[in-house]
């Protein structure tokens, strides 16, 4: 039998965390396409992702996630779209200790909304640092409804980065069954 | 050498900045499928601009302007119906009903609309045509594109940074759940009321846009405003609850999707 793939995105802006996320939870050696930074501005580390990472998690014979991370500078936003194809659902990975990105995750946020209506959610990552916001300062500052999840996350920590996954699998569940009642209601 | 190219490589501003410091002469076309866009510069200066098909007659301008009356307008129009703009112009000015630098302001006034337009076009084919005249009969200006090169660059940094705020026009909006929030005690403008009428989430920003009569800038500049006051949120057109897109899942069976995302469920708790 074919193996079947499935794939969630992680997306967020410039040195959110999106590869550390996804290297705390891959069974391979992320595929990353990193290059060193060359802007003064932009040199808040050695090197940034520029098409996409890339990481998988074998679920078991037939079945296997893939998980994206987008390019975080706004130049390489082209890949985004490619990559929210066909996507189960997409996390947003905002780095709580940087308010000064908090306008430029919502506008991926609504980006990635507009690509696809699948599910998401927040995470508000570096939650562990002593300058992260409050999860809810953030709800608000990042304008969220109230029905959509935020998570406290560290990128680094397999224990959050698997919270973060499973919630967001729970919340596809959710829909699902919605969709379910909805059918069956219109039946 | 015909200057051609795309407004995405080569924008709008960069193109009049050319042509302002080249101090070029001649026709400046831009075409995008629905409409084109047609500007006549001599030595670097705006002498003439049209947009389509948009051609009031001076009257027409004047009327609006407030310059003449109803009647004055019914009486010029006939008046001046066999006349092209030039001679139409003569006829007014030599008539006393305006001078020569209130229909030359009120021209350049016209023209600079049309150039605001095609500010907030990201695309569409351009073509220089060098030494192109303006068309017989139209009456030319000699405007300066500095200021309104000026003007652009404000516009362009001021639609990157709405577009930031709002990516995507195809989104609806709804009213924020705010049972405190009054909305007459809100100071609106008559763009936001109109606006604030179409909102509904069946609606898309697109369709509010066109319902309004407003281009890309401007509906993102009203949105921008409400959902800065917390009036508004921007949510998934249909009003319907979320609809999972087909391509999502390699199987389209409800019961093996539902497997599928257990099994990654149970595959993450294990890890």
């Amino acid at each position: 039998m074919q193996t079947q793939t499935v794939k969630i995105v992680v997306t967020g802006p410039f040195n959110s965390g999106k590869t550390e996320f996804i290297r705390s939870v891959s069974e391979i050696d992320v595929v990353s396409t990193e290059k060193k930074i060359t802007a003064e501005a932009e040199k808040i580390k050695e090197s940034t992702t520029v098409a996409m990472d890339f990481g998988r998690i074998t679920v078991d014979d037939d079945l296997v996630l893939f998980l994206f991370g987008t390019p975080g500078q706004k130049r390489f936003d082209f890949m985004w779209e490619i990559l929210s194809e066909g996507m189960l659902g997409f996390i947003v990975m905002v780095d709580s200790t940087r308010p000064e990105t908090f306008k430029e995750a919502r506008s991926i946020l609504e980006t990635f909304r507009a690509y696809a209506p699948t599910p998401y959610l927040v995470a508000a990552n570096k939650q562990d640092s002593i300058d992260a916001w409050d999860v809810e300062d953030m709800r608000v500052a990042l304008r969220l409804d109230p029905s959509i999840k935020i998570l406290p996350c560290v990128a680094k920590k397999k224990s959050a980065v698997k919270t973060v996954l499973l919630e967001l699998l729970y919340g596809i569940l959710e829909e699902m069954d919605a969709a379910q009642s909805r059918s069956d209601e219109g039946a | 050498m015909t200057l051609k190219g795309n407004l995405k490589e080569f924008s709008f501003i960069q193109l009049l900045n050319l042509i302002n410091l080249a101090k070029k002469s001649g026709a400046l076309y831009i075409e995008r499928p629905d409409v084109t866009c047609r500007m006549i510069f001599r030595e670097g200066k705006l002498a003439f601009a049209e947009l389509g098909n948009e051609q009031l007659p001076l009257i027409t301008i004047l009327y609006e302007a407030g310059l003449i009356s109803t009647a004055q307008k019914e009486l010029l129009s006939i008046r001046t119906a066999a006349m092209n703009e030039k001679a139409a112009g003569i006829f007014l000015i030599s008539a006393n009903y305006v001078d020569q630098t209130q229909v030359s302001t009120l021209l350049m006034t016209r023209f600079s609309e049309v150039v605001r337009k095609i500010f907030a076009w990201e695309d569409g084919f351009f073509r220089f045509e060098a030494g192109e005249l303006i068309p017989d009969g139209r009456i030319p200006v000699h405007m300066d594109l500095e200021n309104l090169i000026v003007e652009g660059a404000r516009r362009l940094q001021e639609i990157e940074e709405l577009k930031s705020e709002i990516p995507s026009l195809n989104m609806a909006l709804k009213f924020t759940d705010r049972p405190d929030a009054e909305m007459r005690n809100f100071n609106l403008s008559v763009e936001e009321w109109r606006v604030i009428n179409y909102i509904d989430p069946k609606n898309t920003i697109q369709q509010i846009a066109a319902a309004v009569k407003m281009d890309e800038i401007q509906i993102r500049r009203v949105v921008y405003t409400l959902l800065q006051a917390g009036l508004i949120e921007i949510v998934r057109p249909g009003g319907m609850p979320l609809r999972l897109p087909e391509k999502m899942f390699p199987t389209q069976n409800p019961d093996e999707q539902k497997s599928l995302v257990n099994r990654l469920i149970h595959r993450i708790r294990s890890i």
